[in-house]
């Protein structure tokens, strides 16, 4: 029968072109937007995960309850110890060690007095460690604009904004005017090795980047920091699994009576970004539902007419005892196959489109930038497994739908008013 | 009618009689703290949230215009220098052989993590020229009677628009004050005692300051030794000074 069927449809292309057309693109919708969504979420939340969050992060209680101000007086201490035990009791993740710090950044005349200074925002990550992706993960080789990643104690990156308005050059000296972690003022100096522009105002501003070891002796913080990042090894947030880190290390580390016991939060933790992640948990059940609804009753609309179309055909297989149930049957498997290929030709379309921004992406750096927001500049499509079944989902359920409300029509029909309706 | 003007010419006189003994308490505070040149070696203590240190210094202040500081203990400090002349400061780090000048916000910032700003350390005018005085109430703190005192700020670069003081009425000098915003918020406490007496002035020799939007338990800062009116050289207050 599925034969007979197939034949049908590819003979009698009226009875089957406008819902093709109408199931792919509704699929190819609704794939496109999913890939698209999930990519903007992602790189959302990989940017925040990687600039400041980590999968999880471990801080002080106090540091935590003051963290927007980076209170580095309530660093965590003796943190190489505490990188160890994370190592050993989650061996999945990379742990790697952050400070920030605020101040001014001030330019030195040849007499080595102000010449210029500016507000600054420090981060100070590992660069020198070999193998050390820290780099990568802020995406600083292709943020350099001019110069290169340090390569030594006492060289850093500096924006390249600041670097352009007060006419630093590479391997000027510069210093930051800040404070070390037990409160002493403090105005290390470095040498500029390079400048630096990540497209956005909120990193761009003021920014200073330098070796984890440059920022522990500047600040006086040996051995201890702000702030442990820890990234699962896949390099994929897992929630769930971040959840189960989190809880047992609150479990056996975090002593709520002790401010300055360590205390670790996951990146869903962060108000702004939960959010988010919830958002990007229900897109794709959210555009499933909306083209699920919208569809079936397009389709329902396409049914009726092809019903009214094929009116007489009903009639005369009714006339000769085909049962209400078997035409009724053959319309849903109908469906079912015209629904399938509709979300072939949909899914295929919306992963080529969805592969393409992936590889490409969109830029909106003209329109970002004053956005304060830690936001990507080039927003991408991720093109997932489940990109693959999501279209099949609202492609058959809408086509099976709609002309499972329109095929409704059969049983209304009375077999001695057959050949009456037969006649006109 | 006579009866009623008296009697409104006796309240008037008494209250002109009031605001004339602010402010001559606040001037007998200014002829106890302000003097032509001051040497103070001091040791301030910073009681942290996690911990304290101590701080020790040399300041050389010459009227209300000109300071220049030594710090002289931890080694960290060591060699630290800070120069002040008019509204201008300049601090020297002897560990990059930097002079850095310190302006705007970054006045309003913490000195060595205590709970005096930068702002707080230049400010050394006579309370008269900045602020105007009323007297409040009369109280009575460890057996002295105080005056407590509302200072409201008479010029616009007042570093707190006003301050609440409780004067001592045998030493005149303030055994505690409260430094208020504008908009009428107490930013910081400060707790004056151990009262000496130096060459004819009563003078406190330990203060301690409380920065109230700040966690600790605030700076304790001890005077070691003080020198009223004695010759300062006036190249230490020059910028070639930070470097020696």
């Amino acid at each position: 029968m599925i034969q007979f069927l197939i034949k049908g449809i590819l003979r009698d292309k009226s009875r089957s072109l406008l819902p093709i057309i109408v199931v792919s693109l509704g699929v190819f919708l609704t794939v496109f937007m999913s890939g698209w969504m999930k990519g903007v979420f992602g790189d959302m939340i990989d940017m925040n995960a990687n600039y400041t969050m980590g999968h999880v992060k471990v801080m002080t209680r106090a540091y935590a309850d003051n963290e927007a101000q980076i209170p580095n007086d309530l660093a965590l201490l003796d943190v190489s110890e505490l990188i160890s035990r994370l190592e050993a009791d989650y061996s999945n993740m990379e742990w790697v060690r952050r400070i920030q710090f605020g101040g001014l950044l001030d330019v030195p005349d040849a007499n080595g007095e102000t010449r210029a200074q500016g507000p600054a925002a420090g981060r100070a990550i590992d660069l020198l460690t070999p193998g050390s992706k820290e780099a990568e993960r802020l995406n600083i080789p292709k943020s350099i604009v001019e110069g290169r990643l340090p390569e030594q104690q006492g060289e850093v990156l500096i924006s390249n904004e600041f670097a352009e308005r007060f006419a630093v050059n590479i391997g000027d000296d510069i210093s930051v005017m800040g404070s070390t972690m037990y409160g002493s003022m403090v105005v290390p100096t470095f040498k500029v090795c390079g400048t630096i522009n990540f497209g956005m105002a909120m990193l761009d501003r003021g920014a200073i980047i330098m070796d984890i070891t440059d920022a522990e002796q500047a600040f006086d913080m040996i051995d201890a920091a702000g702030e442990v990042l820890g990234y699962f090894k896949s390099n994929i947030y897992d929630d769930e699994l971040a959840l189960a880190v989190r809880d047992s290390f609150n479990l056996k580390y975090s002593d709520e009576s002790d401010e300055f016991a360590p205390v670790m939060v996951r990146l869903r933790d962060e108000p702004s970004l939960k959010q988010y992640l919830n958002m990007a948990d229900n897109m794709s059940a959210m555009m499933v539902m909306i083209f699920v609804i919208a569809m079936s009753i397009v389709l329902w609309n396409t049914g009726l007419l092809g019903g009214l179309r094929r009116y007489t055909e009903y009639g005369v297989r009714l006339a000769l005892g085909e049962e209400k149930g078997h035409i009724f049957r053959t319309i849903i498997y109908e469906a079912i196959i015209i629904g399938s290929i509709g979300s072939v030709v949909g899914s295929a379309l919306g992963i080529a489109t969805s592969y393409y921004l992936q590889e490409n992406g969109i830029d909106f750096s003209s329109m970002m930038e004053n956005v304060t927001m830690m936001m990507p500049t080039v927003y991408r499509a991720k093109v997932s497994p489940e990109l693959f079944y999501i279209g099949f989902i609202p492609g058959l359920l809408a086509m099976t739908m709609g002309n499972a409300l329109a095929g409704y029509a059969i049983y209304k029909r009375k077999t001695a008013q057959l050949f009456k309706e037969l006649e006109v | 009618m006579t009866r009623i003007i008296t009697l409104l010419l006796i309240v008037s006189l008494s209250i002109v009689g009031k605001a004339q003994t602010a402010d001559e308490i606040i001037k007998k505070i200014d002829d106890n703290m302000s003097a032509d040149t001051r040497i103070v070696e001091s040791s301030m203590t910073i009681h942290g949230r996690r911990n304290s240190r101590t701080i020790t210094s040399v300041s050389y202040t010459m009227g209300t215009e000109k300071s220049f500081t030594e710090y002289l203990s931890p080694a960290r400090e060591k060699g630290t220098k800070m120069l002040k002349l008019d509204d201008r400061l300049w601090t020297y780090y002897p560990a990059n052989d930097r002079i850095v000048q310190i302006s705007g916000h970054m006045l309003r910032q913490s000195l060595m993590g205590s709970d005096l700003s930068y702002e707080d350390m230049m400010d050394d005018r006579k309370l008269c020229d900045v602020y105007a005085p009323v007297i409040e109430s009369t109280e009575t703190i460890d057996g002295h009677k105080v005056f407590v005192l509302k200072l409201t700020a008479k010029v616009d670069n007042a570093a707190y628009y006003s301050r609440k003081l409780w004067v001592d009425e045998t030493y005149f000098l303030p055994v505690k004050e409260e430094l208020y915003a504008k908009s009428g918020q107490l930013l910081k406490r400060t707790v004056l005692s151990d009262f000496k007496q130096i060459k004819g002035r009563w003078y406190p020799m330990k203060f301690n300051f409380k920065d109230v939007l700040k966690q600790g338990d605030g700076t304790d800062w001890e005077i070691i030794s003080i020198k009223f009116n004695e010759e300062i050289p006036d190249y230490l207050f020059t910028k070639a000074a930070l470097k020696q």
